[in-house]
Parts: C-alpha cells; sequence; structure tokens
C-alpha cells in the first residue's frame, strides 16, 4: 500500500460542499471513471461482455443509467463512460480490460475529471445561467456534453432536483466558481 | 444556428468547431501518378458556392463526431446532417 | 416642488413616495412612474440637448423609441450614459441627469451651434473637413470628438454582475400586449412550453394606456387577471423588463432582462441583467405599432409629443406636460387624445385635424378641419401653436403641449433580422411585415398591422393555434373578451411645408431640409439617403423617424413610398450595454484557468505564475533574497545541469491511442515512422499539416501492441486531438484505431540531471530496475511508486540532461512533488519553472513553438531527413514542393554574440554586414533568445537561408523596433552537450 496523500481537484484533502440558498455543491470524489471503446468489428463479443458485466443494454446516446457496482454514460459512438467506487475500483481501466479484452478499448479517466453534484430544488434554473442544453426537458437518464462558462463538461440528471457536472479536472476552481456565482444569481 | 446532430438531436452551433469543404474527406492516393497536383487541389482549390455547400463540422463540445452539414450559405438552412464516417465510407474511404 | 402636474387616476401607487433627483434638485414620484412620467408630473418637460444643434428637447414618446430624452443614471461606477427617461423605472434615490449641454441645461453654450446650423446640415463634415488634410489627425477629429456624443463614460470599470442564460420553448411570445396576452393564453392552456417577454415593467401594452374597455373590465384589469392567470401555469414563464433584441438562425432569439435596473443597486452576488438566448420552436411577434410624428417648423419643442404618448402619461400616469393641450392629427387615432384628456377635465384648446373632410365632428371641442400647424413657439418649453387654416390664415392657439398623431407603424422590426423586407400597406399607410420572415415566426397584432384592440386579441389567439399546430400541439383560441373594434382612417401626412427647420430625426438632428439637400445632391437609394444625412442611424435605430424621411424623398422623387423603398432593421431591437454582452467573462473570469497538480504546492514557495493558454504554470520559484527573475532561472538552470531539478509537465497533452491499427494510424500522421517502434520505447514524433508545414511534435511510447501514449505541446493539444479524430472518422473510417485524452488523468513531472536517477531510485519502488541498462534513453513502462502506487515512467529529455518523466494519477501529484523534493534535498535538487525549462532547451538546441510557427517545415527545422519518403503521411506529399526545398530555404541554426557582453533579441532579423537593413537583404530571423548561464552569454535560435552551411559566418542580428543592432556569429543549435552523451548516461 503506497503512503501519498491524495488531493481532490479543489485542491484541498477533503471534498467541497457547498450550501448557496437552496442549492448545495458537492465535489464527488469517491468515484473512478474509465472510458471503455467498442474497437472495430468487435461489437459482438464487446456486447456479450458487456452485458455479463453490466448486466443489460448499453446506455443509447444522451442516455446514461445508474448500476452497482458501474454505472455508464454515452460519451461518444461506440464509446461510454464506467463509473464505480473508486474504494473497491480504484484500478478500473484494469477491472474493464480483462473481460473485454480484445474487444474494447479501456482508459483510466478517474482523474482526468472533476465531478460535481448540484442537488435542491431550483437546479434547473442554475443549469439555465450555465449552459445551452435543454436541462428542465432532460429525462433522469440523459447525459450529455455541453460547455459551461468556456469548459466542455458532461452533464447528467440523476432526479428532478439532482444533477451531476462533470469537467477535466484542470478546470475545477474555474468550474466551481461559476456554478457558485451561478447558485447565488438564482438564489 | 442549430445543427440537428444524427445522433444527438438539435445542437447549438457553439459546441462545434468549423473546418470547412466537405470535399476534404476525398484526399488524394499519394501514390498516384499526378499525386503533388491532386494534392495541391485537394488542399487549396474549393468552390464557394452562395447556395447549397456541404460542410465538416466538428462537436468539439459535444460527442467529438465530425458531421458532414448541408447548409445553404445564403439562408444557413440546413437541409441534411450525417455522421462523417458514414459520408467517408460512402465515398470509399476505409482504411 | 410639489407633483403639480400630476392628475388624478392612473396605474401608480400613490400611498407611497419615491425620491428622486434630476440635475441635483430633489422631485417625488410614485412606484410605477418612469423617470420620464414623474419628471413631467413635476412639471419638468426640458429634459435634453439635442444631439448636433443642442436644441432643447423633452420626450416625445412614452415608450423604448424615444429619441430625445436620453439622460445619464445614477453616478460614480454606475453612472450609465443615454439612458431612455421614459422607460427608466423610477426608485427611491435615483439620480439621473441631463446631457450634451455645456453649463446649465436651460442655458447650454453650445447651443450656439444651433445659430450656425446653416454651416452643420447633412454631409457638412464630409464637405468641410477634407482640407488641409493635415488638420485633420490634430484639429478636426478631436474638435469633433470633444463636441460630438451624447452622455459620458465614467472610464471606471462596472462593479455589476452580468449573467447569460439559455431558455428552451416551444412558442416564444414577443410583446405583452392584447395580441400577445390573447396568444399566450392561448398556448398557455393547450399546455405548450411557452415564454411570454415584454420589454415594460408591467405588461399589458396599450391596454394600459388606453381607457377602452375590455369585456366588463378595464384594459389594465384585463391585462393584470390575464397575466396572473399565466403566471401560476408551470408552462407558461412570463418575462416581464424583457426586450427580445434579435431574431437570429433557426429559432434563436437575445433578449436582455433588466433584473436590477429598476432598483438602487443589485442585491450582493445577484446580476444587473441577464442575456437570454432562447431557443423558440415557434415564435408569434406581437410587438405593436408606433405611432409617428408629423414634421412642422420648430416641432421640437419640450411639450410636443406623440399624441399616444400624451393618452399613455394622462391615462397611465397620471402626468401631464402642459395644463392647455391641443392636438395635431390626420386620422382618427388622435380625437381619441383628446376625449380622454377631457374625460380627465383637461382642457383641449382644439383639434387640429389636416383632413378636410374626414375629420370627425364634435361639439366636445374645437376641431380645425383641414389646418396644419406650422410653427411653434417657446424654446425651452411649449407655449403655442401657429395653425394654418384651409382659407390660408393663420392663428396661434396658446398650450403647453400638443399631441402629434401621424398614424402608427406597424413594428416590425424583428421580421428584419434575417433580410425580411416590410411591404407598403396603402390602407394603414405603413409599412407591414412582409416577404420571408425569420424562421418559424408569425406575427399578430398592430405588429401585423391588426390596429384595433378586438382584432389584436383574436389574431394574437389564432396565431398562437397555427404556431403550435406545426409542433404539432393542438390548441383552441382562448376566450376573449369583447373590445374596441374601431377601423383605422388616416389621409397620410408626414410634414407641412415650410421654411424653417421640420425635424425628422430629433435624436440626429436631421431634417427635412437635409432630406431635401440630399436629393439635390443626387442620393436616389434609400441606404445612402440615411448614410448621408444619419437619418434614422441613433441609437434609436428612427422608430420614429424612417418613414418621415422617406416620405420627403419620395415626394422629391414623385415616386409613391414603396417605390422608394425602404431600409430594413438589425439587432439590437434598443441598445445593448457592452456588460450584458461580455456577462460573467469579464475580468479574471474573462476565461477559465487551468491549474497543474502541483500548483498548490508551487503557490506556498511563492512561484511565480506564468499563463499558458488557459494553464498558470510556475514560471520560476524566488528563493529569499533573489530579486531579478534572471537570478532565479539561472540558480534554476545551473543546479538542474549540475545536480537534478524537477518540473511540471503536466499541461503537455496526452493522447491514449489505442486498437490494432493503433501503429500504422501513427505511422501516418507522423511524417517518421513509427509502425516498428518497440514495446517499451518512446519516440519523437513530427507531425506536418497537409501543406507540408509543421504542426506539432512531441515524444510517443509503446505500452503494449495495441497501446501508445502521445504527448502534444501545451499549445496544441486541442488542435492536435480534433486533427486526430478528423483523420480517424474523415480519412480513414474503418481503422481500428481509439483515442481519448488523458492530459488531466496524470499529473506528470521532469524529473532532469545527472542525479535524476537516483533521486528516482528513492521514489519507485524497488522491483523496478532504472538503470541504465535496464531502462535506457528512450524507453518507457508502467511501474509503481511509494510502496504500490501504480505509476508511467519515460525517460525523455527535452533539457538535454539525463531525464525521466514520471506520471502518477494527479490526485497524488501534489503528494509526490512533496515526496520528491524532500528526496532531492541530498542533491540540492531544485524545481524549476518554465522560464528555465526555456533556457535549457534554447541550450539544447530543441524546436519549440516559437520555431513551429506555422511556416516552418521539416527541412526548416533541420529535420528533412526524418519525412519519410515510404510511406504515406499527412503532409509529406505537399511538403516535397519545390518552393519549399530551395537550396537558400531557411535552416535553423544557433547564434551567439560576437562581443559576449552584448545580447540580442527574439524577432530580430538577420542582415549581411554590409547591407542596408531591409526587406530585400533580410536572410532570416532569430526565434529564440535567452542568457545562457552555463555560457555566460547571450544564445539564440534562429531560421538563417542555407543555414546549416554558414557556421562561423558574423551577420548583424537587426531590431528595428527598439532601434538595436548586434553582431552575431552563426554556430550549431546545439550549446550544450551536442554528442548528447548526458542524456545517455
Amino acid at each position: 500500500m503506497h503512503d501519498l496523500a491524495a488531493l481532490t481537484p479543489l485542491s484541498a484533502t477533503e471534498p467541497r460542499i457547498e450550501r448557496i440558498g437552496a442549492i448545495r455543491i458537492v465535489e464527488v470524489t469517491d468515484r473512478s471513471l474509465a472510458s471503455l471503446t467498442c474497437r472495430s468489428g468487435k461489437s459482438r463479443p464487446f456486447e456479450a461482455a458487456a452485458k455479463a458485466l453490466f448486466g443489460g443494454a448499453l446506455p443509447a446516446p444522451g442516455a446514461w443509467f445508474e448500476g452497482a457496482p458501474f454505472s455508464l454514460i454515452w460519451t461518444g459512438p461506440e464509446q461510454w463512460f464506467v463509473e464505480a467506487s473508486f474504494a473497491t475500483h480504484e484500478d478500473i481501466a484494469r477491472i474493464l480490460k480483462e473481460p473485454f479484452g480484445d474487444a474494447a478499448s479501456v482508459t483510466e479517466q478517474t482523474d482526468g475529471w472533476v465531478r460535481f453534484d448540484l442537488e435542491g430544488t431550483p437546479v434547473v434554473d442554475m443549469l439555465e445561467r450555465l449552459c445551452p442544453v435543454p436541462s428542465r426537458r432532460m429525462k433522469n437518464d440523459a447525459a450529455t456534453r455541453t460547455m459551461i462558462e468556456h469548459v466542455g463538461c458532461l452533464v447528467l440528471r440523476r432526479a428532478a432536483d439532482r444533477f451531476s457536472v462533470i469537467a477535466p479536472r484542470s478546470f475545477a476552481g474555474s468550474l466551481h466558481h461559476a456554478l457558485c456565482a451561478a447558485a447565488t444569481s438564482i438564489a | 444556428m442549430i445543427i440537428p446532430h444524427p445522433l444527438l438531436g438539435p445542437r447549438d452551433s457553439q459546441e462545434f468547431t468549423y473546418l470547412g469543404d466537405a470535399d476534404l474527406i476525398d484526399r488524394p492516393d499519394w501514390q498516384a501518378e499526378n499525386a503533388a497536383d491532386r494534392f495541391y487541389e485537394y488542399l487549396y482549390l474549393r468552390d464557394n458556392p452562395a447556395g447549397e455547400h456541404r460542410e465538416l463540422w466538428f462537436h468539439e463540445q459535444g460527442d467529438r463526431s465530425w458531421l458532414v452539414v448541408t447548409r445553404d450559405t445564403v439562408t444557413h438552412e440546413i437541409s441534411k446532417v450525417e455522421l462523417a464516417r458514414d459520408v467517408a465510407r460512402a465515398r470509399g474511404r476505409s482504411k | 416642488m410639489s407633483q403639480s402636474h400630476r392628475i388624478d387616476g392612473g396605474l401608480i401607487d400613490r400611498s407611497r413616495a419615491l425620491h428622486f433627483r434630476f440635475n441635483g434638485k430633489t422631485y417625488q414620484g410614485h412606484p410605477g412612474d418612469t423617470l420620464a412620467s414623474a419628471l413631467l408630473a413635476n412639471g419638468v418637460r426640458l429634459m435634453g440637448r439635442s444631439f448636433k444643434y443642442h436644441r432643447p428637447r423633452g420626450p416625445i414618446s412614452a415608450g423604448s423609441e424615444e429619441p430625445n430624452a436620453l439622460v445619464e443614471l445614477r453616478s460614480g461606477a454606475r453612472q450609465e450614459p443615454n439612458t431612455r427617461a421614459t422607460t427608466a423605472e423610477l426608485f427611491d434615490g435615483l439620480d439621473a441627469r441631463s446631457q450634451n449641454h455645456v453649463g446649465p441645461l436651460s442655458f447650454d453654450l453650445l447651443a450656439v451651434n444651433d445659430r450656425l446650423s446653416p454651416f452643420f446640415a447633412a454631409g457638412f463634415y464630409y464637405k468641410t473637413f477634407m482640407w488641409p488634410k493635415a488638420f485633420w489627425e490634430k484639429l478636426y477629429e478631436p474638435m469633433i470628438r470633444r463636441a460630438a456624443g451624447l452622455g459620458s463614460l465614467t472610464k471606471e470599470a462596472d462593479p455589476d454582475l452580468y449573467d447569460k442564460g439559455f431558455l428552451h420553448c416551444d412558442l416564444l411570445i414577443i410583446g405583452g400586449g392584447p395580441a400577445g396576452l390573447a396568444a399566450a393564453l392561448t398556448a398557455g392552456r393547450a399546455g405548450a412550453n411557452v415564454i411570454l417577454a415584454d420589454e415594460d415593467f408591467v405588461l399589458g401594452g396599450r391596454l394600459n394606456a388606453e381607457t377602452f374597455t375590455l369585456g366588463d373590465a378595464s384594459g389594465s384589469d384585463w391585462a393584470s387577471a390575464t397575466v396572473a392567470e399565466l403566471a401560476a401555469m408551470p408552462n407558461v414563464r412570463v418575462m416581464a423588463r424583457t426586450t427580445v433584441l434579435g431574431a437570429f438562425d433557426h429559432g434563436i432569439f437575445g433578449a436582455l432582462e433588466r433584473v436590477s435596473d429598476h432598483l438602487l443597486q443589485p442585491a450582493a452576488g445577484k446580476p444587473r441583467q441577464i442575456l437570454w438566448r432562447i431557443y423558440a420552436g415557434r415564435s408569434l411577434l406581437c410587438a405593436g405599432a408606433t405611432e409617428r410624428p408629423i414634421a412642422f417648423e420648430n416641432n421640437d419643442r419640450p411639450g410636443i409629443m406623440l399624441a399616444s404618448a400624451l393618452r399613455s402619461y394622462a391615462n397611465r400616469w397620471a402626468a401631464l406636460p402642459g395644463k392647455e393641450v391641443a392636438i395635431f392629427t390626420n386620422n382618427d387615432d388622435g380625437h381619441r387624445t383628446a376625449t380622454d384628456l377631457l374625460a380627465k377635465g383637461i382642457k383641449v384648446a382644439a383639434v387640429i385635424d389636416s383632413r378636410k373632410t374626414d375629420a370627425p365632428r364634435t361639439n366636445r371641442y374645437e376641431v380645425l378641419a383641414g389646418a396644419l400647424v406650422s410653427g411653434a413657439s417657446g424654446r425651452l418649453g411649449l407655449s403655442g401653436v401657429e395653425v394654418r387654416l384651409p382659407g390660408g390664415e393663420t392663428r396661434t392657439i396658446a398650450c403647453q403641449a400638443l399631441g402629434v398623431s401621424g398614424g402608427w407603424n406597424p413594428n416590425v422590426h424583428l421580421t428584419c433580422h434575417q433580410r425580411g423586407r416590410p411591404v407598403w400597406d396603402e390602407a394603414l399607410a405603413a409599412f407591414v411585415p412582409g416577404g420571408v420572415l425569420p424562421a418559424g415566426m408569425s406575427v399578430a397584432g398592430a405588429a401585423a398591422g391588426t390596429l384595433s384592440t378586438a382584432g389584436a386579441l383574436s389574431s394574437g389567439a389564432a396565431g398562437a393555434v397555427k404556431a403550435l399546430a406545426d409542433l404539432g400541439i393542438r390548441a383552441k383560441p382562448a376566450d376573449l373578451p369583447e373590445a374596441e373594434d374601431a377601423p383605422v382612417r388616416i389621409a397620410p401626412l408626414f410634414h407641412v411645408p415650410g421654411k424653417g427647420r421640420a425635424w425628422l430625426d430629433q435624436q440626429n438632428d436631421v431634417t427635412v431640409k437635409d432630406v431635401k439637400l440630399a436629393h439635390q445632391e443626387g442620393y436616389v437609394s434609400v441606404e445612402h439617403l440615411k448614410r448621408y444625412t444619419t437619418l434614422g442611424m441613433a441609437t434609436d435605430q428612427g422608430k420614429t423617424a424612417n418613414i418621415g424621411g422617406l416620405a420627403v424623398m419620395a415626394e422629391m422623387t414623385g415616386k409613391s413610398i414603396p417605390e422608394t423603398g425602404t431600409t430594413i432593421f438589425r439587432p439590437p431591437y434598443t441598445p445593448v450595454a457592452i456588460g450584458a454582452l461580455a456577462g460573467r467573462s469579464a475580468g479574471k473570469d474573462f476565461r477559465p484557468t487551468r491549474l497543474t497538480p502541483s500548483h498548490k504546492w508551487a503557490a506556498e514557495q511563492g512561484a511565480v505564475f506564468v499563463e499558458v493558454g488557459m494553464w498558470l504554470r510556475a514560471q520560476w520559484f524566488p528563493r529569499p533574497g533573489e530579486t531579478h527573475w534572471r537570478q532565479s532561472v539561472d540558480r534554476e538552470v545551473l543546479a538542474t545541469r549540475k545536480s537534478v531539478g524537477i518540473c511540471d509537465v503536466t499541461t503537455l497533452g496526452k493522447i491514449d491511442v489505442q486498437g490494432t491499427d493503433a501503429a500504422e494510424f501513427l505511422n501516418r500522421i507522423y511524417a517518421n515512422p513509427f509502425a516498428k517502434l518497440a514495446v517499451g520505447k518512446v519516440r519523437y514524433g513530427l507531425m506536418l499539416r497537409e501543406d507540408g508545414m509543421a504542426m506539432d511534435d512531441g515524444t510517443t511510447a509503446r505500452l503494449a501492441e495495441d497501446h501508445f501514449v502521445m504527448t502534444t505541446t501545451t499549445a496544441n493539444a486541442v488542435g492536435v486531438y480534433r486533427h486526430m479524430e478528423f483523420c480517424r472518422q474523415c480519412l480513414w473510417p474503418d481503422m481500428d484505431v481509439q483515442i481519448i485524452s488523458t492530459t488531466e488523468a496524470w499529473a506528470q513531472y521532469s524529473v532532469a540531471g545527472p542525479n535524476a536517477r537516483r533521486l528516482l531510485q528513492k521514489i519507485i519502488d524497488p522491483a523496478f530496475d532504472i538503470s541504465n541498462e535496464a531502462f535506457p534513453y528512450m524507453g518507457c513502462g508502467e511501474i509503481t511508486v511509494c510502496g504500490g502506487l501504480r505509476a508511467r515512467l519515460f525517460r525523455i529529455s527535452f533539457s538535454g540532461e539525463l531525464a525521466f518523466e514520471i506520471a502518477v494519477p494527479t490526485r497524488y501529484g501534489d503528494a509526490l512533488i512533496r515526496r520528491m523534493v524532500e528526496a532531492g534535498k541530498e542533491f540540492d535538487a531544485v524545481v524549476y519553472g518554465t522560464e528555465a525549462l526555456g533556457v535549457m532547451r534554447i541550450e539544447k538546441g530543441h524546436a519549440a513553438g516559437n520555431e513551429l510557427n506555422g511556416t516552418s517545415t521539416a527541412l526548416n527545422l533541420g529535420m528533412g531527413g526524418m519525412v519519410s519518403k515510404k510511406k504515406d503521411s499527412i503532409g509529406s506529399t505537399l511538403s516535397e514542393r519545390e518552393g519549399l526545398n530551395r537550396e537558400d530555404a531557411l535552416g535553423l541554426v544557433g547564434f551567439r554574440p560576437v562581443n559576449p557582453a552584448e545580447t540580442f533579441a527574439a524577432g530580430s532579423h538577420l542582415i549581411g554586414k554590409g547591407d542596408v537593413a531591409n526587406a530585400a537583404n533580410d536572410q532570416g530571423y532569430l526565434t529564440s533568445v535567452c542568457f545562457s548561464p552555463n555560457l555566460g552569454y547571450t544564445i539564440g535560435l534562429g531560421y538563417l537561408k542555407n543555414g546549416a552551411a554558414r557556421k562561423g559566418e558574423v551577420l548583424r542580428a537587426v531590431n528595428p523596433v527598439q532601434n538595436a543592432e548586434t553582431l552575431v556569429e552563426v554556430v550549431s543549435a546545439h550549446f550544450v552537450d551536442p554528442e548528447g552523451e548526458r542524456l545517455r548516461a
């Protein structure tokens, strides 16, 4: 077991939780992430491995689903992000590569991203100040990439009052600032 | 503008990066006899129509698909959007 | 002063008094007032001075079309010029000032311009300031600039926040008058997603300004009840104080919501305004109509206003510009004003109706049928009008207010934003929407030329039904109340002939004479007329002026108005503050900032940071006692070359490339061969654009047969990734290759210097042998560090020293640099920044961004031999072009000063010793220059014609910008360790 201490994307030892009006902005650091891409001509073994491992069909374009231990997000043609608990799946890329073998390309993405969960009744009002996606119309299984204050982000809806924004990790500070500003605006 | 993405539906053109004429898909054969001339034409000579134009757009802040968008350069009306990969295959490109 | 001109009634809240100041004087108004209505209620008609002639002016309208009553609001950093008093909502503590005068408003020294008006006619500037040429810059322009303009800027930063936002709807209804409210009711009750936007702070449009009833209710009561019903619908968003500014492509609209303009200052953290981007499936323009004036001599006297504005002030705001009122009209609507004012007990001196036979007759007020108003008196405020009776005799009528009604112009502006051209409607004597409207837009109510209230209601409801039907949503028209349905009766009249100046465009001071002059001088096209006279080119876009100008032009040419043409409108509908367009992207939030994994640690060390693209990178790390950046940088360079230095290189782009065709893919996008790179090895790669110019370079490591990790330069990471996706999807769609960025997933540090291995051996777990034999130069592998953390190690060197790059998952990057610094103490390790990195790469002769400048080929870079001719790769064919392969092509070489004490600058051009320093004698230029602490003098890299063959030659490095010149000697670009022994150690 190594002895290096981790920092969160916001450069702290503990994840940040911000409460602004009826909105909570939570820095989520206990999830691991990998990209999973089907290789050319390998859709049959790929789907078989996916079914065995995830227990269902892969999410369609613009969709995601929450499962245990794996959640899946469609990110592009033949490409998904796979999310799992960091505590049990820190080495998620290796864990996925084994069952998929040559049928998939797998790349570790855990620390490439920062995830903020946005919670609260007015969360859609807040997103309307941030990004062009029709957040009000998004279903609870919808996930899409878009831009927030010049930062390319994945926006997922989890519930009527709960979204996740997943963005490249180095932008964490700027994005957090933008989220807090929007929450203050609508508070 | 709004680009109707074949997989994701209507998307704001802000999310895209523009490249240019979709003929850039037709990269010449480097071993052709007149390869130098063909590459020159491929890279530098473009039609500039006032009207229907097939052009390449990259969904950079989206799913990273290259799209071929058929757009009227006068009215901005978009009549067709295809995945560039499908267009490339239909034009005989492979490996 | 009391509210001397306040009458009974109105939609103001008299239970509360609001105190405000105008030109330093304190007044009172009420909630519901605008600044203009409150000033009028206090007997103030004079609100500003005109643009060119400094004529005294008061409001002519009661809305956003106002050309005259432009004022400065607030003070200090919040001071805002050119705000329309007619739309500024009154609040307690409002501080307003008139603009564009020297001295008091009532005695403006610049009003001398008015006396000099014969000299200031249309085209004055074009004709006058032509000669002598030299006077333009020094005399004319500064003088004009001082005199021109209306309000002034504070030049202080705007302290307020502006938001942007994005809304989606099925139906956007623009305007909340009778048509818009009926449409919203219809669509809202059908369950459609509706946005109803209106620029006013109270919805209802003319319903709030008229005395008609809708069914049993007053217009304003019906409007407020309807708004209340709409506001309760979850599918309807009612947006007051929101101006739809522009109609853009594909149903996108821009709208400005003034969230806090009616407050003294916005609440903490709240925006002052929000610029919305609205995505609408369909849109219904219900923008109403604007009344237009009739021009006559001195028709700009304060107190002369549109008849409908007079009615609005009386009915909605219970304010009057004068106790005695006259009306000048060419249509029946002018009589409504007279009737309404009479009902309020106001004295109507006369109604001057230009129609001889069609003028309604009444015994309630005097009607002068077939008469014209030919002049007005009262310089600072109207005192009377001169009327020319049908028989030719004149009569003077005393009045302090004159309402003028020249007919109504439908507000077609947004229908023109996609180049739609309005068409002339003979019956209305006005332009109505025509031709091709913006996609998905339809028009209802007065904006469509349906000027009666009943017509507006029913066309609004019908418009909504039709728009929703296009979207597959079934709706039935809302039940609508009985309403006024009077026909339009008008006899077109745009100006009264006369000798004096009659004003068409009051904001830009354009008169009937100016238009005539333009015609005399040969201007035929309305577009030229507009630009020559500046008619309609002020901030109001000529909402009340354009048609008058057009009519005069038509009269001069003997054509009809539609034959003469019309100009069209462009966004924004009303002016927008730059701050609103910028939104949150201001100051340090202009763009986002990216932080490296070692940022927190570096900040603790007092590092100086530099922006590299969006990244903040440590530039150098000052130590106590170091007062100049060079001291820090020299120390970092020397210590690294002597022992070991650490540098955060996370910002370099990292792209994961996998698939069975990954090797072949890299072979095609790099100019040099990659197919045979062994697993566990790294190779330098040069990427060309298709035109043969260098695009980017970097190293690529092969982690497995079907797995590579590519690095790009920091600046080009995004562009290279996009290019690779283009190649993968568009050029070779069947290749089995998958790519994804992993730039931020790994914290990557360069560890360089003779002691680099010894330092890393303290970090890397002992199971991994990193000796030169086991892990030679250009090796790579997956390792573990610090007791089992997965990591990657690359033996690559940018500095020319024995060097490694080590990568760990980003969250551990902070801990790793702390650990390495600790482990490096025994070697006197330093951490170095981008400046030292740059010095060492120049010393080593490595090309970077300055050399890969978009115009350099592989040959220029001295890498011509790397471009494989045995394979197809991007850029290989066109890089063989003759012109790129001339014998005297630029080649990258090193330079040093002949006299080591001298220095020179990057960007200097290379000129032969005896040659004149001009473009013809240019032999190349310096790209990168630094002081080399190892050599003790300035060194540089640069491109020189046929450079490789010219070592030892002496040239001049000429820097005309700083007027400097240095003799330099051409040397090898490899200043340090040219044999490369150190990096293989």
